[in-house]
């Protein structure tokens, strides 16, 4: 073995590594190859572009929710495709787009961006993107069989309950609902374990990327929070329908408001780590085109930490209609308040690095500027939601709808697209259009403003949600009119956006492996990156590696490259520790993965098919266990 | 008794004296408030009709106020740092560091450190504000000569009882609830089936009605009005057409009201509404239908002892007029998709007088 060394930049360049490196890294051939890939790369991108198909699918529902809702008494859907439609956009966004495409970035970014080889346990990976596929098809099968299911994403018994949902529409829900989980559990760990332990040398826990950060602050979350809804849709909600448990039906003796505390438990940091993310997204955004180190780093790496636990408790603000005691409730109104602090902390750091900064207008910049623009002024309504007496008169109406489209279109989808333009070069090689880029951004920035911000009016004048129709004497159609001309300015957008991505990865501007002289690790090297990532693992000797003196840079050499070898590092300093041998491509977790959706899929119907979902993974992790004997000589 | 106004001075005197030059943006709320009347049948939050939700409406001006000016001071502060001429970095010989100096880092910690404080001070602020004026809320309920009002959310109508000690004065009836204008009334609710919320949003917020507990919320009316309210929880396929209406009398008209809604039905001595009746009878009407002095009793539908005293059918989804509701019995699923009514095959000669017995239930 050769040891390890701390090696200078310049003096490396070795074919043999390259070849070895790219042998020990290839996926194989062919259809089985495609399903055995477990390269951080390739499960990340399709996480990504399947995340990006839902964001549609749940667009096209919204676009035909808008349409019914353009005028009074429509009859374009009848109540229960309406009911349909709700139900699913908000799944669909909530479950199949955001967490899965806020993950996919991750699976993409975090081991580039901490200068590794491929995330910790390459075959969970694998198999929680299938796991996440097929729950997104069960969902889709009902949505084309029309029976999708119509109870709201909340799914609150007793509506939910076996008495007033026959049928089998929550149980695709509640079903889905469980692959879905699985999938971002498996995700967290792996983020996790990849943050802690395979950090270049040297970025110490004060030199982790800001981005990296709020992805371990996130995948922390996933592990408290996701488990919280599958005790709700699974265990309390699926067994009191499927075997006749009692825990939330009312005429069992169960309680139905128990299903809404676990739910919220759940919910509400639900929508945070959707948003931790996309500010990780801004922060890199901020600091790589304003050209400066970020101002206030540890405040905003606690200000994160600080959101992650405050959202735990303030999940009773979705209930303060179910008449609980004015004490508890003065709490959560506090604690939701709490965390306008932490957030206004990020925006005011982010505002004094732009002031201090030499900001480059390109497009990422744009969808900052848009970002702070609707996420403050949601955050905002916000606080008034917060408040008892206030949230008592718009709980349940559109003031509410806007308000978390604010948030969370504002909070992620427009930091979103501000990392797409930012990190597509690194993914594609090529810069995307940056003309046609800000003609996407004002598309997207008036669509959305004129959808939503007339629901914040309409909402105060009474217009209640997941209402099919109104009668027009409620004066409320102008405004629904008006919301519903800016939801097809919004499609535009999209349109444009695709088109702009689909155009840039063939004529687009050549990239080079830094086209914005970014500072952390992802942008040193090759754009898109190879299956390796990194001829030689780079070493942090700073909190932005890039923008040290090149003469001072190092990159680790002595791994092994004839086998898939990364570096586990220590937990506080980054200080080599070993080295680790990473599992290669295997059918196997596609195919566990496939055995347990075919059993989960049959329980919907019959129960026993539980147990052919628990022999097939059986099998199917035997097959994935099965230990190789190079592996075992080694 | 306190005029309005009188309340207002005494309310903003309990708010933080720093915030007082935001009085005048507080008003433009009131003519955010002028623009209801684009809005021909209010339900709005922005038009309070009882000390309840006036309470909320001064609330929610002081919110908007202030947390406007954040919203543009955070705006004003963005564009100032993007088109400020002289950057701190471009001033300074940085081009690899990528890092201000010492001065520009501490000039920015300072105004960063005392943004965060000041966001503290406004929620401490908002905060007190808030819990004041649930406070306030609450305490209104606790009055002498309240009533109690019994309101059981089923999919997808409201059944109203007025509690009385003395069981001859229990009224009954359904969708319409009538209050004698300046008493506070309690709104106990339940519900039948799935989660239900109650809301007239010109009187109070809104409380949920749940199976298996019983939840309160207090109103009140201080001029004679009509108010509509609507379920606010989602509760399945017709959501959408459950609203209903209170609707404040002065108080010796309340009384009239009432002492007519307590007499059982008139038993109609015209022949042609005797035939009606007896379709009535004759038919599943009477399975879910109860109507007092007669052998209706069923108890799973609206009860239509005093019917065409209503203004509306089927939960505020049209006016109670003879066409409207001969189109209704006939053709129940059109009208609202999913309702929990029968249709009936009745004969067509049958249903003139049905309809005109129904619209003869004062």
């Amino acid at each position: 073995m050769t040891p390890l060394v701390a090696t200078p930049v310049r003096e490396i360049d070795d074919d043999r590594e390259r070849r070895d490196l790219e042998r020990s890294w290839r996926s194989k051939p062919g259809l089985v190859g495609w399903l055995s890939a477990n390269t951080h790369q390739k499960i990340g991108m399709r996480y990504i572009v399947t995340a990006f198909i839902f964001l549609l699918a749940g667009g096209i529902e919204a676009l035909l929710m808008r349409i019914q809702l353009a005028k009074a008494d429509n009859t374009f859907l009848g109540p229960d495709r309406y009911n349909q439609m709700f139900t699913t956009h908000g799944t669909t966004m909530m479950f199949l787009f955001a967490v899965p495409m806020m993950e996919g970035m991750a699976v993409y970014l975090v081991p580039l961006m901490i200068g590794t080889r491929n995330v910790a346990f390459p075959r969970l990976n694998a198999f929680g993107y299938w796991m996440y596929v097929f729950g997104a098809i069960l969902l889709y099968w009902g949505v084309f069989t029309n029976t999708a299911p119509d109870m709201g994403w909340f799914a609150y018994p007793p509506l939910s309950g076996p008495q007033f949902s026959p049928g089998k529409r929550v149980d695709f829900w509640a079903q889905m609902i469980t692959f879905t989980e699985i999938s971002a559990l498996c995700v967290a760990t792996e983020i996790i374990a990849t943050i802690v332990k395979q950090r270049a040398p040297g970025m110490s826990l004060n030199r982790i990327p800001i981005y990296v950060w709020s992805m371990l602050i996130q995948s922390f979350m996933i592990l408290f929070a996701m488990p919280a809804v599958m005790v709700a849709s699974t265990v309390m909600l699926l067994n009191d329908r499927t075997i006749g448990t009692h825990f939330v039906n009312p005429w069992a003796g169960g309680d139905p408001l128990l299903y809404q505390h676990v739910f919220w438990f759940f919910g509400h940091p639900e929508v945070y780590l959707i948003f931790i993310p996309a500010l990780g997204f801004v922060s890199a955004i901020v600091e790589t085109h304003s050209r400066r180190a970020m101002f206030g780093y540890p405040a905003l790496v606690l200000a994160q930490l600080g959101n992650a636990f405050v959202a735990f408790g303030l999940w009773v603000h979705h209930m303060f209609a179910t008449d609980l005691p004015q004490i508890g409730e003065s709490y959560f109104t506090a604690s939701s308040m709490m965390i306008a602090i932490a957030s206004g902390t990020q925006i005011f750091c982010w505002i004094a690095t732009l002031w201090s900064g030499r900001v480059k207008m390109r497009t990422p910049i744009y969808f900052v500027l848009g970002f702070i623009f609707i996420f403050v002024l949601g955050g905002l309504t916000g606080i008034m939601l917060a408040s008892v007496p206030l949230d008592l008169q718009v709980h349940d109406t559109f003031f509410v709808v806007a308000h978390f489209h604010y948030v969370l279109i504002g909070g992620a989808l427009f930091p979103l697209f501000g990392a797409f333009y930012h990190w597509y070069p690194k993914m594609t090689g090529r810069v995307m259009d940056e003309f046609v880029g800000k003609i996407n951004f004002w598309l997207l920035f008036i669509g959305f403003n004129l959808t939503f911000f007339p629901m914040h009016i309409l909402g105060l004048h009474g217009m209640t949600r997941r209402i099919y129709t109104y009668p027009s004497e409620m004066g409320w159609e102008p405004m629904n009119a008006l919301a519903t001309v800016g939801a097809f300015i919004i499609l535009l957008g999209g349109i444009v956006f695709i088109l702009n991505a689909v155009n840039s990865r063939k004529n687009g501007e050549e990239a080079g492996p830094d086209p914005w002289d970014g500072g952390t690790l992802e942008w040193a090297t090759a754009s898109p990156p190879k299956d390796y990532n990194f001829l030689n693992l780079p070493a942090a000797t700073s909190r932005y590696p890039l923008w040290t003196d090149p003469k001072e840079r190092v990159v680790v050499t002595g791994l092994d490259d004839t086998r898939r070898e990364v570096l586990v590092t220590t937990l506080m300093d980054a200080e080599p520790h070993h080295r680790l041998v990473l599992p290669g491509p295997s059918i196997w977790p596609f195919l566990t993965a496939l055995f347990s959706a075919i059993g989960l899929y049959g329980s919907v119907f019959k129960f026993s098919a539980y147990y052919v979902a628990m022999l097939g993974a059986f099998v199917g992790l035997v097959g994935w266990f099965w230990p190789r004997r190079r592996e075992a000589e080694s | 008794m306190r005029t309005a106004s009188n309340r207002a001075a005494h309310d903003s005197k309990r708010l933080p004296v720093c915030l007082r030059h935001l009085r005048i943006a507080a008003t433009t709320a009131y003519f955010v408030r002028g623009s209801v009347c684009a809005f021909a049948r209010s339900q709005s939050v922005l038009d309070p009709a009882g000390p309840q939700s006036m309470h909320v409406f001064r609330l929610w001006s002081w919110f908007l106020a202030i947390l406007t000016a954040i919203f543009v001071i955070v705006l004003a502060l963005t564009a100032w740092a993007l088109t400020r001429r002289h950057r701190g970095i471009e001033q300074e010989p940085l081009e690899r560091v990528h890092i201000p100096s010492r001065e520009t880092e501490r000039k920015l910690l300072w105004t960063v450190g005392s943004g965060i404080a000041a966001t503290v001070l406004i929620l401490f602020g908002l905060l007190i504000a808030s819990v004041t004026t649930g406070k306030a809320i609450s305490e209104l309920g606790n009055k002498q000569n309240g009533m109690v009002v019994e309101v059981i959310g089923n999919q997808w109508w409201w059944y109203v009882r007025y509690v009385n000690d003395d069981a001859s004065q229990i009224v009954v009836t359904a969708n319409e609830i009538h209050i004698p204008v300046g008493r506070p009334v309690r709104i106990r609710g339940t519900s039948n089936d799935v989660i239900h919320s109650f809301w007239v949003p010109e009187l109070n917020g809104k409380r949920d009605l749940i199976p298996s507990r019983i939840t309160d919320e207090w109103i009140q009316a201080d001029r004679p009005g009509r108010y509509r309210g609507q379920c606010a929880e989602f509760c399945g396929m017709q959501h959408a057409h459950m609203s209903l209406w209170v609707i404040a009398d002065p108080p010796d008209e309340f009384e009239k009201w009432k002492a007519r809604q307590l007499q059982p039905a008139v038993d109609p001595s015209d022949l042609h509404l005797q035939a009606g009746r007896d379709v009535f009878l004759k038919y599943a009407c009477v399975y879910c239908h109860s109507i007092t002095g007669t052998t209706a009793n069923g108890q799973v539908a609206p009860d239509l002892t005093h019917f065409a005293s209503r203004t509306t059918l089927a939960a505020g989804t049209l006016p109670n007029t003879k066409g409207n509701l001969a189109g209704w019995i006939v053709d129940p699923q059109t009208i609202k998709p999913g309702n929990h009514m029968a249709t009936l095959n009745l004969k067509p000669e049958e249903l003139q007088p049905l309809v005109d017995y129904l619209e003869s239930l004062q």
